[in-house]
């Protein structure tokens, strides 16, 4: 073998080794790929003794900056308390009536309480707070357990029907089909007449159908089903529904109501919290 | 005859572990057990039962065989592999298209074996280790013989640690599907099948060292470094990552010998590393063989290579902590991952170099030989990741993508764009010549599946972008009052559309798969396309 073996197209050396045909050029270092590396080396080096990296015997260099995640993590978490002021405190002092008397303090309020909405409650009653078949929409006027801000504010400290709150809001509808307190004809008799308030296809007042309104249903529904909040009686008299608006889903609910829960919130997330929430579902447009 | 006699140990090795595994299956202490049992008894006895049925005649083997067994290259299992990367290529390709579908319609989700929960294992699991990890062995075994001239250290044993390694994958597959996991990202199979991969991942360590010690040539080729580092540090990892106590020697379910933060670490050195000599080192191998040849070209620089090789392997293995940016992990070691993760930049590019800076006087062939193509396409991408890869871990930019689709972007591009390409390339070059034909089938169709697989990753890592960080941007949105902007929710109907249009780049993808299977098996059965040839020079001849 020749002491040299040059690649005729480049006209550079070969190492002179070869496998399977395979050779090998005998070309530097790029000095561009070199150079970079030493200044990924300096750079790492230097950042090294910036900031915390060398494991020692007990503890590790804390790095000449005096960095670490914990402390920075509480400056921002103290920059963000900083930047919002005394606000949060006020609407902890604030009753929920008055914070929607001084605007900057609602601004605040409503601001943490869509962003807790999103957290907390959207997953029942949907991101804009429309709800859906069984949870009712928060953005219309009509309310079942009332739609001031004090009673908003109840509402999501104690829930519906919560297991783990005494003060609950609490009602059950009979299972008048179910339990054989009205018979199949008279709650297709019955939920006509329920249709017919609202117009709903299939409504029918008859004079039977509202005997039997008045005997079983006005006494939490209303006499002309405008509804009662203090029981908790939804409407029956308008287009909104929280079971759907067909014939067949009043009958249905009068054969075996559905009821709903929703958790109380107070003990989880805190009176301010619940109080930032009220605000804001107040502020969706139905708040009365 | 003589086959018969030959092949009767493996059919009672293969019968006995059929029975055994039988008996396991009864004495299951859970139902997931038992049914992987039965699951592996029957593919062992069907193991069996072909093994008799193939050789039983034992008068007609290959000619090629013959010519093997006086002495030449053992390729009969590098045949199968390259028929089997193929194969598991398309599979781990459409469980990615499936499961991508599933993240945009969850209705896709048929509970409960193939909820994403299962499938996403099988996804990464099918594409690294059935695909990429077939297509490394079989590759090694091809390069290390012609490098080394030297034939494999014992044909049995090459036997073994094939098939051991396609039973490792069956088991792991189907466990995924039963719900067996260990829940060690890339890392799932429980402990058992753990076990079965240590045996023939040493067995493979054996018989690729025992080549290269029995090599002919004075020198080792860079190649077999890489395949070497690969095999090496893979045993190593596999086994401290995977120490775990089975809660039963009946049963599917163990319990890490690591907790806490101390766990999570080395799931991510291992994790890390699996990236960094699975999918990096071990195609580097492949790089370095198959480029060169193709391209008819020496390696660029050899000084490059051992300084590359030696930085690369020296500094990915401290990478790890990384992957753990602003977690319980303490604030030295977050450093020492980032900075170690800087410095890896230009030892990865120094492969890049060498591969493209190779085709110096071959650039032409970029027009007229779609294989070159794939390869320039692969390193090119391989550039790509393996710089995006520390700008990831750079603290204040993982502070944004962590998390996010914009680290399966990541590495997607490096799986699709260089372990994906570097494989179909090598699959190409090979096959012609494993089976004796003078081209393949079309080249024409090589260069459709370039293109669609090319389409399929720009899509796939552009999308993935524009939603990784739209989503890392959206998480940290704060309104002027110091509240979060968005609920999780939200973030996720906000990407919606971009996984819809992930799932399309997967698509054009897997078709680029298939147009490869297609072609391939052609190419087997020794046709040849009439086709207008590409360009105006002529086709390279698979010589």
């Amino acid at each position: 073998m020749s002491s040299k073996d040059i690649d005729q197209v480049t006209g550079v050396e070969t190492t002179g080794h070869e496998w399977d045909g395979i050779k090998e050029l005998n070309n530097p270092l790029p000095r561009w790929w070199l150079w970079t590396f030493y200044g990924c080396i300096v750079f790492a080096l230097g950042y090294t003794v910036a900031f915390p990296a060398w494991p020692m015997i007990s503890s590790a260099t804390t790095g000449v900056l005096g960095y670490s995640s914990r402390a920075d993590l509480d400056t921002d978490l103290a920059a963000a308390k900083a930047a919002q002021g005394d606000l949060l405190t006020r609407v902890a002092q604030t009753p929920a009536a008055d914070i929607l008397k001084d605007d900057a303090l609602a601004r605040f309020a409503r601001a943490g309480g869509k962003s807790l909405f999103k957290v907390y409650c959207s997953q029942c009653h949907g991101t804009g707070a429309t709800g859906s078949v069984g949870y009712p929409n928060l953005n219309d006027d009509e309310w079942i357990w009332g739609g001031s801000i004090e009673q908003i504010e109840a509402t999501i400290s104690h829930g519906a029907r919560s297991p783990t709150d005494p003060d609950t809001h609490f009602n059950v509808m009979p299972n008048f089909g179910a339990d054989g307190i009205l018979t199949t004809p008279q709650i297709d008799v019955v939920a006509r007449q329920v249709a017919s308030l609202s117009g709903i296809k299939g409504g029918e007042a008859t004079a039977e159908g509202a005997q039997l309104f008045a005997d079983n249903c006005a006494s939490c529904h209303g006499t002309n089903g405008e509804g009662m909040i203090a029981l908790g009686g939804p409407s029956l008299n308008d287009q909104v529904w929280l079971y759907q608006g067909t014939l067949d889903a009043i009958r249905s609910q009068i054969q075996q109501p559905r009821h709903g829960v929703m958790p109380a919130w107070g003990t989880r997330l805190g009176e301010t919290a619940v109080k930032q929430l009220a605000v804001y579902v107040h502020g969706l447009g139905g708040g009365q | 005859m003589g086959a018969a006699v030959q092949n009767l140990p493996w059919v009672i090795v293969l019968g006995a572990g059929a029975f055994f595994t039988l008996v396991l299956s009864g004495l299951g202490q859970d139902a997931a057990f038992s049914a992987h049992m039965g699951i592996m008894a029957a593919v062992l006895g069907l193991g069996a039962i072909v093994l008799l049925w193939r050789w039983q005649p034992a008068s007609a083997a290959p000619a090629s065989d013959t010519t093997e067994a006086a002495g030449g290259y053992f390729d009969a299992p590098i045949r199968i592999g390259s028929i089997l990367t193929v194969f598991w290529g398309c599979v781990g390709f459409l469980v990615g298209v499936v499961i991508a579908l599933q993240l945009a319609w969850p209705e896709l989700n048929f509970g409960p074996w193939f909820n994403f929960g299962r499938m996403r294992p099988l996804h990464t699991s099918a594409v690294v280790f059935a695909f990429g990890g077939t297509a490394l062995m079989t590759t090694s075994f091809y390069v290390v013989q012609r490098t080394s001239r030297a034939r494999l250290l014992s044909d049995n044993l090459a036997w073994f640690v094939f098939w051991g390694y396609q039973l490792f994958i069956v088991m792991a597959a189907t466990g995924y599907l039963l719900g067996i996991t260990e829940a060690r990202e890339y890392a799932e199979p429980e402990w058992y099948t753990d076990l079965w991969l240590t045996i023939v991942w040493v067995a493979y360590l054996v018989l690729f060292l025992g080549t290269i010690i029995k090599r002919k040539e004075p020198h080792i080729y860079v190649a077999n470094w890489f395949y070497l580092a690969f095999i090496l540090t893979i045993a190593m990892l596999h086994v401290v990552n995977n120490l775990s106590v089975p809660a039963s020697l009946l049963g599917s379910k163990s319990y890490s010998l690591f907790s806490g933060v101390q766990d999570a670490l080395t799931q991510w050195w291992y994790g890390h590393n699996a990236v960094g000599f699975f999918l990096t080192a071990g195609f580097l191998g492949m790089m370095y063989y198959y480029m060169p040849k193709q391209a008819e070209r020496p390696v660029y620089s050899y000084r490059l290579s051992i300084i590359h090789f030696w930085a690369l392997i020296f500094l990915y293995i401290w990478a790890g902590p990384h992957h753990l940016h602003y977690t319980a992990l303490p604030d030295w070691a977050q450093t020492l991952g980032m900075v170690f993760s800087i410095m890896l930049w230009m030892p990865s590019w120094g492969g890049m170099i060498n591969g493209l800076m190779t085709l110096r006087g071959a650039w032409d062939k970029m027009r007229t030989d779609p294989i070159i193509r794939m390869m320039v396409i692969a390193v090119a991408f391989y550039g790509m990741s393996t710089f995006e890869g520390p700008v990831m871990s750079i603290k204040s930019v993982n502070a944004l993508s962590h998390y996010t689709d914009w680290t399966i972007g990541h590495v997607h591009s490096g799986a699709l764009g260089w372990v994906g390409m570097i494989s179909f390339a090598a699959v190409y070059f090979m096959v012609p010549r494993l089976w004796g034909r003078k081209q393949l089938y079309s080249m024409r169709m090589v260069n459709w599946h370039f293109w669609l697989a090319t389409t399929g990753i720009v899509v796939y890592a552009a999308v993935m972008w524009v939603s990784g960080i739209m989503q890392g941007l959206m998480w940290r949105e704060y309104d002027d009052q110091g509240f979060l902007v968005y609920s999780f929710a939200e973030t996720v109907a906000a990407l919606h559309p971009y996984y819809i249009a992930r799932a399309f780049g997967g698509l054009l993808y897997l078709a680029g798969g298939l147009v490869m299977a297609f072609n391939i098996w052609m190419t087997i059965r020794g046709r040849v396309r009439d086709e207008r040839p590409i360009a105006t020079a002529a086709l390279q001849p698979a010589e």
